[in-house]
């Protein structure tokens, strides 16, 4: 008995050996770096080590809301999250539509094809995305030489190099590049659908309309709650690629948001315990973010999405 | 019985025909909407594509709007010679292969030793590695981690930080459970060690999965950019994401770089040859895009899987 019980440790133990190599590098990529908050207290000037810079306390968090110049910067890089996001938010039901009507195209061929020429900006990377929107948009790009060329414009007009309409237009590039995929989820959705449901609806004379309105979309309902209980979740993350690579002198105080202010403070002016500071409340509440839409998910629909 | 059903599906079908007008303009209107997002998603690969093989004096000034003028190949010549663009290309796909194959090997074989109740707390391990999805330290403390371990300027920082993740674990996971346990059982008592079964059984049970995780992979270490920015200062370290951004922002430094290349190969003898600023960074976007839409069309039943999947747990 004893033997077995040995062999039993044993060979659990040695199971937890084969996966300790990569434990190890989970510990070290995603858990020891939460310890470099501690930068957040702390005057860090690189390349000191953190023994030699003062010990601050809170300091930095203290300072976004007391300078004034901070202040005002944070408030208008929140705006700016709050718009970008707002505006995914609100637009958000976009994949849903673009996948019940791409349903209700009766040729297969062109479907699919439909679907795979807008599914393809998803693969292709923030920087190949602005290089074509600087192709496409330049000076001499095909939308200034068509326009000029059919008499609407006298001079190009610099789409870039503009802060106008700045949040919308990042929303077009989001959508450009995502809602096809987006979609898939949904065709998926309307697949699971009970075909049986709209037979019946139609044999009672309901139109395609009525169909789509009262038996596909209800049927969506669900998975679009869960998508927007996400995107609630990642309200204050938007990730920094998008707005690094799109941002220039003219546009900067309208398309830095959070993620990219915490780059371009640390990394431009060289504010490396600012930064942290801000990251990790940022870390924070986006953590509590993903708790409540959590729970408002567990009450609405029985189950959470963690 | 069919019959019945037939004539039944007949006289919903006549029944369509009568309320058809609107039918039919619906069908017309979804069809001309939908030729306009193809359009737009298809349109601006195409544009650039047609003016990297035509004449460059004409592309420079905007006349090559729907189709070549003038081809010629001679961008795709010179672009490869300028000086860091092909050291780019070897370290982007040299990336995308070394860190497609680790991610992978680690998503399976973590996949696999998770469903095994026999390991030592096993679902607080679990958890420990699933928890990663869901916080992010920021990338001040990311990268000064980074320096720490002398990942910087180091072509692992590019591999190391995310070769274990924790989504296509999940994945991994789930798969493996669906496979029926007593096939695992029947290998143990023929004397298969753990390793055995996982690469001779699991694995091979697995390839669709796999074969998902990879596509997805290799297009996130082709298309990672942020890394490069974060962590490298060497030119010899540079991908060809990084390498683009660059030429999109220095434009006229670019061009006399490509045409001193170019002039020492003879090539700048036309004006329709030689290089230019638009030139240059549409012939780099094509290269780049190029991979990406090669291998698309023949993965995209994996991609549509692999997010079905997703669905389905998340």
């Amino acid at each position: 008995m004893k033997l077995f019980t040995d062999r039993k440790k044993a060979r659990a133990f040695r199971e937890f050996m084969y996966v300790l190599p990569f434990l190890i590098l989970v510990a070290v990529f995603s858990y020891y770096p939460l310890y470099g908050w501690v930068y957040a207290f702390f005057d860090y000037k690189p390349p000191f080590p953190l023994s030699k810079d003062q010990f601050v306390g809170f300091k930095w968090f203290l300072s976004l809301f007391t300078n004034d110049v901070k202040l005002k910067q944070l408030l208008a890089v929140l705006r700016n999250t709050f718009a970008i996001s707002g505006l995914s938010l609100l637009f958000s039901w976009f994949p849903m539509v673009f996948a019940v009507f791409l349903n209700e195209i009766k040729w297969k061929p062109f479907k699919v094809f439909v679907q795979t020429a807008t599914t393809l900006p998803n693969f292709i990377s923030w920087v190949l995305v602005y290089s074509i929107a600087y192709c496409v948009f330049s000076s001499t790009g095909v939308v200034n030489s068509l326009l000029m060329n059919l008499g609407i414009l006298k001079t190009p007009l610099l789409y870039l190099q503009s802060a106008d309409h700045i949040w919308f237009k990042m929303w077009l590039w989001l959508t450009w590049k995502n809602a096809g995929w987006a979609a898939i989820m949904y065709i998926a959705a309307i697949s699971g659908i009970d075909e049986q449901l709209k037979e019946a609806a139609r044999v009672d004379g309901a139109s395609r309309m009525q169909v789509i309105r009262h038996i596909t979309i209800p049927g969506l309902i669900p998975t679009f709650f869960v998508l927007v209980m996400l995107n609630l979740a990642n309200f204050l993350t938007n990730g920094m690629e998008q707005y690094f690579v799109f941002q220039n002198a003219f546009n900067k105080d309208y398309i830095q948001v959070l993620d990219l202010y915490v780059y371009n403070i640390a990394m431009g002016s060289g504010g490396y315990s600012l930064s942290t500071a801000i990251s990790m409340f940022k870390s924070i509440v986006s953590v509590l973010l993903l708790c409540a839409t959590n729970q408002i998910s567990k009450m609405v629909r029985g189950e959470g999405f963690v | 019985m069919r019959q019945k059903g037939e004539a039944m599906r007949e006289k919903v079908i006549k029944h369509k025909r009568k309320q058809s007008f609107e039918d039919y303009m619906m069908d017309v209107i979804t069809c001309i909407v939908y030729l306009f997002f193809t359009f737009i998603c298809v349109y601006p690969f195409y544009y650039i594509f047609i003016n990297t093989i035509s004449s460059n004096d004409l592309s420079e000034r905007g006349k090559i709007l729907f189709w070549p003028i003038g081809i010629h190949f001679n961008n795709y010549v010179s672009v490869l010679k300028i000086q860091g663009l092909f050291s780019a290309l070897k370290i982007s796909v040299t990336r995308t292969v070394v860190g497609t194959i680790l991610t992978v090997f680690i998503a399976a074989f973590l996949g696999y030793m998770f469903t095994k109740e026999s390991m030592w707390k096993r679902k607080f391990w679990y958890r420990f590695v699933v928890a990663t999805m869901y916080f992010n330290a920021g990338i001040i403390p990311w990268y000064i981690t980074m320096r720490n371990l002398h990942l910087t300027n180091n072509f692992w920082g590019y591999i190391l930080p995310v070769a274990v993740s924790p989504f296509y674990i999940v994945l991994c996971k789930t798969f493996v459970e669906s496979i029926p346990g007593e096939l695992q059982d029947a290998a143990e008592i023929d004397g298969a060690g753990t390793l055995k079964i996982f690469f001779q059984i699991i694995t091979p049970l697995i390839k669709p999965i796999l074969a998902t995780v990879a596509i997805f992979t290799a297009v996130a270490q082709w298309n990672a950019f942020q890394d490069t920015l974060l962590l490298v200062t060497d030119k010899r370290l540079y991908t060809l994401q990084f390498t683009l951004y660059q030429y999109i922002n220095q434009a006229s430094s670019l061009k006399s770089l490509a045409n001193s290349s170019a002039a020492s190969s003879q090539m700048a003898a036309s004006l329709a040859h030689a290089q230019t600023a638009t030139s240059i960074r549409m012939t780099v976007t094509i290269v780049v895009v190029a991979p990406i839409i090669l291998i698309y069309p023949i993965f995209q039943r994996f991609f549509v899987k692999g997010i079905m999947i997703g669905a389905v747990k998340g």
